[in-house]
């Protein structure tokens, strides 16, 4: 990918003070023939080796998870991001993000396999000195050695540096001897390797290591039992004075929370990608069953109540999945130019993965949770077939509900991108001040009704978009200010200004896709598409009305609340559009493909 | 031993087949493009099979079809064989498809030319016999498996209720169908060798066809399936009678 006019690249979380322009953004009808062709292999990996045994994955059939996932790797697909002389094919994060999309639909197989070639494999290919590289990568990108990731601990969960698990060094000076209690941890019936997060003697931080499964004093618990993603392992993993060669100490002693917080940044923006696929793949489901089943003597996808179900069902997709890729995109352009400027690889994806981890938050949230809703409608469509067993919807229902708990909680993520963006600002690296109080004067200015407004096919949504960004700084501008140092405390309103930014960032980066999109196919071959972007802004704009109105009545009152909800009301204020019969377009379009197409 | 397999490039069958407005084209925007599963699963496999097994040393694909044919003939490679040939030409029936190849393969020389027994699109099954006449070569068509001994290919061909074994000398032409090899996915290495694999553009000399295809139309929607008690013999012989008129 080229990088262009990299003086003006756009920084993490600036999107809330800056325009995009639309061909700057890489939108998934980029993929080139090669990424095809990777795609399509995923798809019918899925299709030849995973869906038909999805029951027998489950029943965690012995031996039958590690297979798949050698399967996988004799693909080739446990390596796509590892660089070539570590047995991978050193593909970018875009790649590697379509990949994790695609597999995204496969259920507890696509659990194993995000914790294999995320946290699993992560750790150390980024962290790990060179012998350490050497040793373990290239079977962990070959699918020879399982790897799993073992941070959360009984007491410890979300407030991650806060657990137990202790590391000290043998009287021989040879080994870590670690003691502790993790628990959740994927892939762990199976794993040869576990990185493992403990402090060493009294530290404040924890440290990473590398821990093999035959290393002395390593147990595990059996398999949890859990609501859904039944075929993946889940288990408790116990260290009794585990002996850890000195050598497998990963990094330096009390990087352990930096690894642990930047492997995070860039899992939450594949568990992203991975719920996408699965979004897709359940839509797809869904009008298939829509129009085989009929009742009343029509197929039920002739019926206007379920025609809303599967439109909306692709309208949050299509927002969560052109939020994903413009951010994998950057992701990448902000790492290449790190490289440019002459750091070490692996830094620099760190850095460019940490620099949009307002983004990858904020992503992780919007997909988990369009996810959710996805297969919650997906159950409904399906009816009384929904609620039985014996239908596929009735596991993609329960799969689809850790993603809002796992990788940081849907809450914690919320915080995260606020608190990321407050202190962004507040250490001068993004300028919310300026554009902030720019916001307040215009509060008590008089609308510039003349202004002549430019006329074009995005015209308005650009124009709604940049209202969207006044009434976010506008309401966080005087939480900060009203608030000051207890706004930390004041979690409702953070969680109403993270809504607030992730449907900013959601219409923005639907309307930049669409934008490109028409400029690449013309407007009559991008109808649907054109529908799905207006009635997603028009949402959004609800949506943050609501949100904005709620923090600032916690906040503020008298006149400076009025003048407030006055200015809510004008910069989230849009055309009213007749959004059934957009929806109604949308499904048409859905029901004669009879999949996800879009 | 040098072997040419043919690839065909057909729609996908889950694609939304769209006439252009006088119903004699499809309209190939919108249609999503596929390698015919026989020439890719049996055909193109077996080859791969043989030069693994150190029987073959070369494999050749060819497809004759315009430059939007390309991705099917590079995925092909990802799966394996040495170099592609795409005849710039596009081709109504199998008797320019096979003209064309044959005209390639004389100038080559092939110990073995693979096929799929029919392509799923137009389901003709005739351009590996007609290619096999024009190289003047003996043709073995439904092929189940294919093993080669010395200078023999020992063919197993499914006939109505049952199979035959036949004995060919090489070079021999074979329309391969299921049981010849199991389907591969293409693999991480196959796919960014397949750039890098030389495909190779040939400007044939004019072939006229022998068929001029005057209209299409498309299936009739599916109405609905009637379900009968197995108890309510009067009513099916009613509805066979009045409704299907079959009876």
């Amino acid at each position: 990918m080229n990088i262009t006019g990299s003086v003006n690249a756009i920084k993490g979380g600036e999107f809330l003070v800056r325009e995009t322009e639309a061909d700057s953004i890489f939108i998934p009808e980029e993929w080139n023939e090669e990424q095809l062709m990777i795609a399509e292999t995923c798809t019918n990996f899925l299709a030849q080796h995973v869906t038909p045994n999805l029951t027998r994955i489950d029943e965690q059939e012995e031996g039958l998870m590690p297979h798949l996932m050698e399967e996988a790797g004799a693909l080739g697909l446990l390596g796509i991001s590892i660089p070539e002389e570590y047995g991978g094919f050193g593909k970018d994060f875009t790649t590697s993000m379509l990949v994790t999309e695609k597999l995204g639909a496969g259920n507890s197989f696509s659990v194993a396999f995000s914790a294999h070639t995320g946290i699993g494999t992560l750790p150390i290919l980024y962290y790990g000195n060179a012998e350490q590289k050497q040793k373990y990568i290239p079977k962990l990108a070959s699918g020879e050695w399982k790897g799993a990731y073992c941070l959360t601990e009984p007491g410890a969960g979300s407030d991650a540096n806060s657990g137990k698990a202790r590391a000290k060094l043998s009287a021989d000076g040879k080994h870590y001897l670690i003691t502790g209690q993790k628990m959740w941890i994927t892939n762990a019936g199976f794993a040869d390797i576990f990185t493992v997060f403990a402090k060493i003697d009294d530290d404040e931080n924890l440290s990473a290591f590398i821990v093999e499964k035959n290393f002395e004093g390593l147990s595990l618990n059996p398999e949890e039992h859990k609501m859904g993603i039944k075929g993946s392992s889940t288990r408790q993993v116990f260290f009794n004075d585990c002996k850890v060669p000195v050598e497998n100490l990963l990094s330096e002693r009390q990087n352990g929370f930096k690894i642990a917080v930047n492997i995070l940044n860039l899992g939450r923006i594949k568990l992203g990608g991975g719920t996408v696929g699965a979004s897709k793949e359940v839509i797809t489901m869904a009008v298939r069953y829509a129009n085989e089943r009929e009742q009343f003597g029509r197929a039920i996808s002739k019926y206007g109540a379920i025609r809303h179900k599967l439109a909306q069902q692709a309208i949050r997709t299509y927002g969560s999945e052109s939020a994903i890729y413009r951010a994998s995109q950057n992701m990448e352009e902000a790492t290449e130019q790190f490289v440019a400027s002459g750091m070490d690889e692996i830094k620099a994806k760190l850095k460019g993965t940490e620099q949009f981890a307002i983004e990858a938050a904020l992503i992780k949230v919007h997909a988990s949770e369009t996810l959710d809703y996805v297969v919650d409608e997906g159950v409904q469509i399906y009816g009384g077939m929904g609620y039985s067993a014996e239908a596929p919807m009735d596991r993609a229902y329960r799969d689809s509900r850790i993603n809002r708990i796992f990788e940081g909680t849907n809450e914690i993520n919320r915080m995260l991108m606020v608190d990321m963006m407050l202190k962004r600002a507040l250490k001068g690296e993004l300028d919310l001040m300026g554009p902030a109080q720019a916001v307040a004067g215009e509060l008590t200015s008089i609308p510039d009704f003349a202004a002549a407004e430019e006329e074009g096919l995005f015209s308005k949504e650009k124009k709604y978009i940049k209202g969207f960004k006044k009434a976010i700084l506008m309401v966080a501008g005087a939480a900060v200010q009203k608030l000051m140092t207890q706004l930390g405390k004041e979690q409702e309103v953070l969680m109403c200004l993270a809504d607030m930014l992730m449907e900013l960032y959601v219409s923005e980066s639907t309307q930049l896709r669409v934008e490109k999109l028409v400029g690449m196919r013309g407007e009559e071959a991008c109808k649907e598409q054109l529908d799905i972007m207006r009635v997603y802004i028009n949402d959004a704009a609800e949506n943050i009305l609501k949100s904005g109105k709620e923090a600032i009545n916690s906040f503020a009152d008298g006149d400076e609340k009025r003048m407030m909800l006055m200015g809510l009301k004008r910069f989230t204020k849009t055309e009213d559009i007749n959004t059934i019969q957009a929806r109604r377009n949308i499904a048409a379009k859905l029901i004669t493909e009879n999949k996800y197409c879009f | 031993m040098k072997i040419l397999v043919c690839i065909s490039q057909v729609p996908d069958t889950t694609t939304k087949i769209i006439l252009n407005p006088n119903a004699t084209a499809i309209n190939k925007e919108g249609t999503t493009y596929v390698i015919n599963p026989y020439d890719e699963w049996y055909a193109l496999i077996r080859a791969i099979e043989l030069k693994e097994s150190g029987i073959a040393t070369e494999i050749h694909l060819i497809t004759v079809g315009k430059a939007e044919v390309e991705p099917i003939i590079r995925k092909a490679l990802s799966l394996g064989g040495d170099e592609a040939i795409r005849i710039d030409a596009e081709s109504i029936d199998p008797y320019q498809t096979a003209a064309y190849i044959a005209d390639y393969a004389k100038s080559v020389g092939y110990d073995l030319v693979l096929c799929g027994k029919e392509s799923i699109d137009y389901n003709n099954g005739t351009t590996g016999v007609i290619l096999a006449e024009m190289l003047d070569l003996d043709y073995i068509g439904f092929a189940t498996s294919i093993k080669i001994e010395g200078n023999s290919a020992i063919v197993n061909r499914e006939i109505e209720g049952g199979e035959e074994t036949d004995s060919c000398k090489l070079p021999v032409v074979i329309a391969c169908q299921k049981g010849v090899a199991e389907a591969r996915i293409p693999n991480m290495r196959g796919i960014m060798a397949a750039r890098t694999r030389p495909l190779k553009v040939v400007t044939p000399s004019a072939v006229s066809p022998l068929t001029e295809i005057l209209s299409y139309e498309l299936p009739l929607a599916k109405s609905g399936v009637k379900m009968v008690s197995p108890d309510n013999m009067d009513e099916l012989v009613e509805l066979l009678h009045s409704e299907a008129k079959v009876i």
